[in-house]
């Protein structure tokens, strides 16, 4: 219990990528926190990472990390511009309204 | 070891509770403000595992630009008001059981693969610590990512221009009945084309088209 390894630090990742997509399955109303549970997955990854750098006493992991940290941020940029253009366009950017596709 | 394992304790449980709060929250503002509480809080773990320097860059990156970000476009859509309720909704209904099982079999395989993980010995045994040697994190981090990595840094740094570009040409919007400046008109203008002499006869007035 007070042993703190890397199996806590995988479950802790695990929990959070859960809940990451849980939140993207059951959000029904608003596409950015849709966004923000993409961005809970990606930390999710990072800790993962992270944890097996550390233990491994491989420095690949945090490399990765950063990469993850780039690739994140242009996707968090990207994504928020395409819905502010979509709430220009449509006037709503709620789930059960973007039907276009019919899915 | 066992101020490791408090610390531990005390930023995962704030990390998974912010994390929860983060899906669930009825107002959008408040799921920003505990994601900005959830990078905090693992930031704060990567610094306790010995991971400095991506412990600091997750809080510039994340929450100075990424959460900051966030909360721009969501006060700027006026969306904060719309509540975001998961089981209220009708139609969506159907969807809810779906996502309830993946997600739990999702974590169970998590849960499988790091069990598994752990009880083979042989791989798990090596725990050495990065901090037995001299150099700190940010210089052994510095040591690989200019040499060895070298490509895949310029090539993340083409990612963040493609993506400044695409940010901007997919907002930019050009409105219609703006009077504009127009810098290669005023540039090419010449003396012949901006003053027109005219010979004016006595007792005629002069027309002018403008």
């Amino acid at each position: 219990m007070f042993d703190i390894g890397i199996g806590h630090y995988l479950t802790l990742g695990a929990v959070i990528f859960t809940i990451g997509v849980v939140g993207i399955f059951l959000n029904r109303k608003n596409v950015i926190v849709i966004l923000m549970s993409i961005e809970l997955i990606l930390l999710a990854v990072n800790i993962n990472l992270v944890s097996f750098s550390i233990f491994l006493n491989d420095l690949s992991g945090q490399i990765f990390t950063l990469f993850i940290l780039t690739v994140a941020a242009a996707e968090a940029a990207i994504g928020l511009a395409i819905i502010v253009v979509y709430y220009r366009n449509s006037g709503t950017i709620r789930v059960e309204e973007i039907d276009n596709l019919k899915g | 070891m066992p101020a490791h394992a408090f610390f531990f304790y005390i930023f995962s449980l704030i990390a998974i509770v912010s994390a929860i709060m983060v899906t669930t929250s009825k107002n959008t503002v408040h799921s920003v403000f505990f994601l900005i509480l959830d990078f905090i809080s693992i930031s704060c773990l990567f610094i306790l595992i010995g991971a400095e320097f991506l412990g600091m860059i997750m809080l510039i990156v994340y929450v100075g630009a990424v959460a900051v970000l966030f909360l721009f476009v969501v006060m700027m859509l006026n969306v904060a008001q719309q509540k975001n309720q998961w089981f209220g909704a009708a139609t969506g209904s159907k969807h809810i059981p779906v996502g309830m099982i993946v997600s739990l079999i999702i974590f169970f395989e998590l849960l499988i693969v790091i069990g598994g993980w752990k009880l083979k010995p042989d791989l798990s045994n090596d725990f050495i610590n990065l901090s037995t040697t001299n150099i700190t994190n940010t210089h052994s981090i510095g040591n690989v990512l200019y040499t060895d990595y070298i490509h895949l840094f310029q090539l993340s740094g083409m990612i963040l221009l493609v993506a400044m570009i695409g940010a901007i040409v997919l907002t930019f919007r050009q409105r219609s009945g703006l009077k504009r400046q127009s810098y290669i008109r005023q540039i090419s203008r010449e003396k012949n084309d901006g003053v027109e002499l005219v010979d004016v006869k006595n007792k005629e007035g002069v027309k002018i088209d403008v």
